[in-house]
């Protein structure tokens, strides 16, 4: 399992989280690879914080227990980082990437982040306030995923969200997270 | 040849897709957590025309299995799902549906009993169960829960058998994680399945019997389920031949036990349902570190493959039996007991260690499974007892 990536998401409940973690998911088996996308379920509360975890492998993926030293953390809501560890574990090359007004750099200095780990920012629920008239971060913060680490190709993730969304929302909605896609593939900014 | 769909998908769509294919001509449920999406989900293909099945939504897991039974005994093909307090619920029924050898194919998403509540994953509700005379399948993946259900429906109704069959699969971990799946074409799978032919109905055709009717009297209870008991310990062959003929279908193979570097491992883990790959995992590392460690996994529990839990451990040093639910006041837990009853026969005695773990859905760690593994070569040097230990915990023993 040398080829294994495995994701981290921390969000409150309502933010899309578990949704993004399937899309990501999705996404990669579109491209032939190997999935695993699972939320931790909890007391299921709107404003509750959550954790979801995806894993992404060339090979069948056999483990089945929570991600506990993740090679991506993504984390949808920046009050998160007062509550909870969100770099619990993280590989020591790692990358983090938040939902934020702030620069990378300030988080780095914020949470003490070793210079190994890449950090990431981006402006996820303005970009989804804009696009999707709500505070929905989702779709934003895997465009900038997928922009930040290269293991998922934008295109691939448009039309997986194409497939993921055409059955359940309007064109309008559709186009407005396509556009969230490309606009936080723009505007992440890495350190 | 058979075409099949690679998708992203859980446990629960993956059996809801199988009933789907299966189109039994009543399915009677009730919903529970953690395997409501099979109930949901299918009552949506009821409800869109895409199978022909009587839904009947009753009013609790009592009325579901009742229905299931009655259904049964016309020659239908019958199916249905629960978990946890519904699978207790049932207890009655349970016994009946296989004393009056009904085939029903229901699916377990294998959750914790309270109290306290919980409706995470674990055995405890299944091995409540284990004595009613199912025949009782544990899935490790998605894409086995889809497998075992198919090849369940073939076991069930197949003539040598007649009995109801289990299919189980963890709570959340399998029921609720999507992971990469293939879902074989419709045509191939009712192909494999055929339509149930009831031996004895009790309504239509030219001869109607009575059946579960009161035998106080003279023996026949007694002298009956003597049969049942014959006729669930001689199942496994009818399920190696049915689970074959699936595995040259699908490309995926098919065995009563999982036997996984077993046969010249010296510490092996025997283990039910999605942990094992964990197991499995940490046993690879350990194979690259010279330690030669193995995975015994049990894909059948009921009837207990006992010749092939003995055949997997034959040449072990020493052996950790892994429960995900306990037997209280029992020396051991439930799959603890059935393995060292496997193991008396044998010549030499191997030592063997118990574990429970992960029970209301605890998180099975690959430390954990590394502390498992390396408290199994302490044991094999005599340097810890043998007894019944919780695992992960944090009360020390």
């Amino acid at each position: 399992m040398q080829n294994m990536t495995e994701i981290r998401w921390h969000a409150r409940a309502g933010q899309g989280a578990v949704t993004a973690s399937k899309l990501v998911a999705e996404t990669a088996l579109l491209k032939g690879r190997y999935i695993q996308a699972m939320p931790e379920y909890g007391p299921e509360r709107t404003g509750a914080p959550l954790r979801a975890f995806t894993r992404i492998s060339d090979a069948p993926i056999e483990v089945h227990n929570n991600i506990t030293d993740p090679d991506i953390v993504v984390v949808l809501d920046h009050t998160l980082l007062d509550l909870v560890d969100v770099l619990e574990g993280i590989k020591p090359d790692g990358t983090l990437i938040i939902n934020s007004l702030l620069a990378p750099e300030e988080v780095r200095v914020k949470l003490n982040i070793p210079a190994g780990i890449k950090v990431a920012t981006v402006d996820a629920s303005g970009i989804a306030v804009k696009l999707i008239k709500r505070d929905i971060p989702n779709t934003p913060i895997c465009g900038a995923l997928a922009a930040v680490t290269g293991g998922i190709e934008i295109d691939a993730l448009k039309e997986q969200l194409l497939g993921t969304f055409g059955k359940k929302f309007s064109q309008e909605i559709i186009d407005a997270n396509l556009q969230c896609v490309d606009e936080a593939a723009k505007e992440v900014k890495v350190a | 040849m058979a075409e099949q769909k690679v998708l992203a998908a859980n446990g629960n769509t993956m059996v809801a897709e199988a009933y789907r294919q299966a189109e039994p001509d009543v399915v009677a449920a009730y919903p529970i957590t953690p395997q409501t999406a099979i109930v949901e989900q299918f009552d949506k293909y009821v409800a869109e025309g895409l199978v022909h099945t009587e839904f009947v939504p009753v009013e609790s897991e009592h009325s579901s299995m009742s229905a299931c039974i009655g259904a049964s005994t016309t020659g239908a093909r019958v199916a249905t799902a629960t978990a946890s307090q519904g699978l207790a619920l049932m207890y009655e029924e349970l016994h009946i549906a296989a004393g009056m050898r009904c085939p029903i194919v229901m699916a377990n998403a294998n959750r914790a009993i309270s109290a306290p509540i919980n409706i995470h994953g674990d055995h405890s509700d299944v091995m409540g169960a284990r004595d009613a005379g199912w025949i009782i399948f544990f899935a490790e993946t998605a894409q086995e829960a889809y497998d075992n259900t198919l090849v369940s429906f073939r076991v069930a109704e197949d003539k040598d058998v007649q009995l109801p069959v289990m299919t189980t699969m963890d709570g959340f971990i399998t029921s609720h994680a999507m992971e990469r799946c293939e879902l074989m074409d419709d045509a191939t799978v009712a192909d494999f399945l055929g339509t149930r032919t009831a031996r004895e109905p009790m309504v239509g055709g030219d001869h109607p019997v009575s059946q579960g009717m009161f035998a106080s009297v003279g023996g026949a209870y007694f002298n009956l389920k003597q049969g049942e008991s014959l006729a669930i310990d001689s199942v496994k062959p009818t399920i190696q031949r049915i689970g074959e003929e699936w595995a040259k279908i699908c490309g995926r193979p098919f065995s009563l036990v999982d036997a996984f570097e077993c046969e010249d491992a010296d510490y092996i883990i025997v283990i039910l349902g999605s942990s094992a790959g964990n197991a499995r995992a940490v046993a690879r590392e350990l194979r690259e570190q010279g330690v030669k460690a193995g995975v015994l996994r049990l894909k059948l529990y009921r009837p207990f493959p006992a010749a092939e839990v003995r055949e997997g451990l034959k040449n072990a040093k020493a052996i950790a039996i892994m429960d995900r639910s306990d037997s209280f006041g029992a020396q051991y837990a439930p799959l603890g007991e059935d393995v060292r009853c496997a193991l008396y026969p044998m010549d030499g005695h191997i030592p063997t260690r118990d574990y429970i773990y992960g029970l209301g859905g605890a998180d099975v760690t690959l430390d954990l499974m590394r502390q498992v593994y390396s408290e199994l070569q302490e044991l094999a040097a005599g340097k810890l007892d043998q007894g019944k230990h919780y695992l992960g915990t944090n009360k020390a023993q």
